[in-house]
């Protein structure tokens, strides 16, 4: 199946949810090993000026993540998961996430380029808190190569 | 504090990478793909063997970044294309991943610009790597 025509410009819904813990901004900078207290430490944070602990900077991955996995999921896109390498990353940071937060991203399609037989395809992840406060801007290419027989 | 300043380069870091540090970091991402951890998935799909999450080796960049700047709170903006991949043996060696930056002044004040390379052996593994920090200076 080939990509869909029309993907430049779309958007996609909005993802679950995601509740940030404490645990779990402690257990990303251990397998990164970021020993920063204001990944650990809440008083170290507060004294910092955040209300909670707050995430290493490549954290939103996990929610943009959940984006891009769905998008790529999406049947009427036409992506074929094994064909895709994630081909670079780049994170806008409006204010780092913390302990507390409750976020979802909106993917969208900024452009879509043909690059000997591969569609290199530009997507924006804007990540927000339910309550609508920007956090970050996560900007992916994927690189997706021709299936066979197209 | 660090205290960066610009043309002036920070000291180098080193990062060595094993393949638990992978499996670590794919239960911590939600980033289940095999050829992050399965020798057999990986050559099957034309790998030389398990590599890291171009994310992971992206992470640790930003940890360099954040320690140079002092605190994670101070990195505005970071990126990079993954231009080769980081191989990582089955052993308790593994590789080392070093990250070096320069540091650019910006039009903006308060704000240094860290073109970042990052390099696994003689080879570079990220392309366009930088990064963008707050700095009081």
């Amino acid at each position: 199946m080939p990509l869909a025509p029309d993907l430049a410009g779309r958007e996609f819904p909005p993802t679950p949810p995601y509740d940030v813990s404490r645990s779990q901004i402690a257990a990303f900078a251990d397998a990164i090993g970021a020993d920063d207290p204001l990944h650990r430490d809440p008083e170290a944070a507060k004294a910092a000026g955040h209300p909670d602990v707050i995430a290493p900077p490549t954290f939103p991955i996990v929610v943009a993540f959940q984006a891009m996995t769905a998008f790529m999921a999406d049947p009427d896109v036409g992506i074929e998961l094994r064909n895709v390498v994630h081909s670079d990353q780049r994170f806008e940071v409006d204010r780092p996430i913390r302990a507390g937060d409750v976020l979802t991203a909106v993917i969208s399609v900024e452009s879509v380029r043909q690059a000997a037989g591969t569609a290199l395809i530009s997507t924006r992840s804007l990540i927000r808190t339910v309550d609508g406060e920007a956090v970050c801007t996560a900007y992916a290419t994927l690189a997706h190569r021709a299936p066979e027989g197209d | 504090m660090a205290s960066l300043k610009p043309d002036v380069s920070p000291e180098p870091a080193q990062f060595r990478v094993r393949r638990s540090d992978l499996v670590r970091y794919a239960g911590a991402s939600g980033d289940f793909n095999p050829i992050h951890w399965s020798q057999r998935v990986a050559t099957e799909v034309g790998l030389p063997g398990v590599i890291a999450h171009g994310m992971y080796t992206l992470g640790l960049a930003g940890r360099a970044v954040a320690e140079w700047a002092g605190g994670a709170d101070r990195v505005v903006e970071l990126g990079g294309r993954f231009t080769k991949p980081v191989v990582v043996p089955d052993d308790e060696s593994g590789v080392v991943v070093e990250v070096a930056g320069e540091v650019k002044p910006t039009d903006t004040a308060g704000r240094l610009r860290i073109d970042l390379t990052v390099t696994c052996g003689e080879q570079k593994v990220l392309g366009m790597a930088r990064a963008v920090v707050v700095h009081d200076g």
